[in-house]
């Protein structure tokens, strides 16, 4: 069924288009849906990639920017060459699919543990860094005067939102404590500029080829902020996947990252960045424990979101070996 | 009394099977999902095995720190407490053993397999 209204929604804006095959979805939670297909065109298939809410979903919830927004924002991305898809279209509400958008298909991989370990990424792994820190500096970097609206983020509030969301689980956890206490001691308060911010770079949401990054995806969490925030999620541990001593995700280290970022001409503060590793890896403790919460509360009683909830001792440790790192 | 095989016996038998019978025959999605649901039962089994200890250790550590009897997830609160109005940090004295220790136990059933863990692990 999804193939017949896709069939017809392309047919009205790529010339040439008879139809779409291969529909399947990738991935999908109630409210968001991404799925794959290929449009059929006589000059040869063309790959795509369908991102909604399904009807009968308007507004995005708390954080994310909405589907307008990561249209817009990967658009943007893509005509200031930085790896990111085309968009395609646009979703309009008599097509009946929902809002969202749909975008050019970019092979690759994002699974973090094939890209770290897989021969056919050994030559991208020692180069993935420096690439990164320059993409992330062209994403701060994209015009200002084009960008969508988007919530403004700063290191108070975000330690606000954390603690507010760690509180409502009712469940007492000493390190995250210990973690938030820190955090509230050595706030740097406000950055002294404020960009566009991804706000969920790192292994998963990066298409990654053995020539190595071909697009960033999952513009749900953009927002304006400290543009360090980016250098130091993609730091956290969480995403190394075993390889702990390479802290960017698990490929490479933060000298090549930071270089990366520099030779664009933007300026790095490596204390900031350190802050918000903590920030973050204390956020992913957090949000591994929401998962919980859904788990028990919510629809989807997935065992997979029950084995993510007991995944926040993992950031527990990794808090206290960043602020009470034990000797050996 | 509770008769025999015990709860561990159980799951580890429907374990074995579901990994060498079941597995093999599964592709896609359900694979991953069905090795999401051995990695539960693990988790379970190692929790049978090691949280009595660790809880009975856990509580005897938090009642010499906090000088206060109660229960573990009372004591637990009370010790939350006191890291979030700074009355206790880094610098009392047994605290950063208790909440290494308590730590590390929680990873040895959680996932005894994560390279933090593994590292520190080396260290003790």
């Amino acid at each position: 069924m999804i193939e017949d209204q896709l069939g017809r929604c392309v047919a009205s804006w790529y010339p040439g288009a008879v139809g779409v095959a291969g529909a399947a979805k990738l991935s999908g939670g109630a409210s968001q849906e991404t799925w794959t297909f290929d449009i059929v065109h006589a000059s040869g298939n063309v790959g795509a990639i369908l991102r909604r809410a399904p009807p009968g979903y308007g507004a995005s919830p708390g954080r994310a920017a909405g589907l307008d927004a990561e249209a817009t924002l990967m658009q943007l991305a893509h005509d200031a060459g930085l790896p990111s898809p085309r968009v395609m279209h646009v979703l309009r509400p008599e097509e009946e699919l929902g809002r969202g958008f749909i975008m050019q298909r970019i092979e690759g991989e994002t699974i973090a543990r094939k890209i770290l370990r897989d021969e056919q990424f050994a030559k991208a792994r020692p180069i993935l860094a420096r690439q990164l820190g320059r993409v992330i500096a062209g994403i701060h970097g994209l015009p200002a005067l084009r960008l969508p609206t988007l919530r403004e983020m700063s290191t108070t509030r975000e330690i606000a939102d954390l603690e507010r969301e760690y509180r409502s689980f009712n469940w007492p956890r000493p390190v995250f404590e210990l973690a938030l206490r820190w955090l509230r001691e050595r706030d740097p308060g406000p950055s002294s500029e404020v960009t566009l911010v991804h706000g969920d770079f790192r292994n998963g949401n990066l298409i990654i080829g053995p020539d190595g990054v071909r697009a960033v995806l999952d513009w749900e969490l953009a927002h304006f902020g400290d543009p360090m925030e980016d250098l130091g999620w993609i730091c956290v541990n969480s995403w190394r996947f075993g390889e702990i001593d390479k802290p960017v995700g698990g490929f490479g280290t933060r000298e090549e990252l930071f270089a990366g970022y520099e030779e664009t001409g933007r300026k790095v503060d490596a204390d900031r960045v350190m802050f918000w590793e903590v920030m973050g890896t204390l956020r992913w403790g957090i949000m591994c424990c929401g998962m919980m919460q859904r788990f028990r509360q919510g629809p989807d009683h997935s065992m997979e979101r029950a084995m993510i909830g007991r995944r926040s001792s993992e950031t527990e440790i990794d808090l206290l070996r960043l602020l009470a790192p034990r000797g050996g | 009394m509770q008769d025999e095989p015990t709860p561990t016996e159980l799951i580890k038998a429907v374990v074995d099977f579901l990994r060498n019978e079941i597995a093999p025959d599964i592709k896609g999605h359900n694979a991953f999902k069905l090795r999401v649901g051995i990695n539960a039962l693990d988790l379970v089994t190692r929790q049978l095995a090691l949280a009595d200890g660790s809880d009975a250790a856990e509580l005897a550590r938090l009642k010499q720190l906090l000088d206060a009897d109660g229960s573990l997830i009372d004591l637990n609160r009370v010790l939350s407490e006191k890291i979030a109005t700074g009355e206790v940090d880094l610098e009392t004295p047994g605290l950063v053993e208790h909440l290494w220790q308590t730590t590390m136990d929680k990873l040895a059933v959680d996932q005894p397999n994560y390279a933090s863990y593994k590292r520190e692990l080396g260290k003790s």
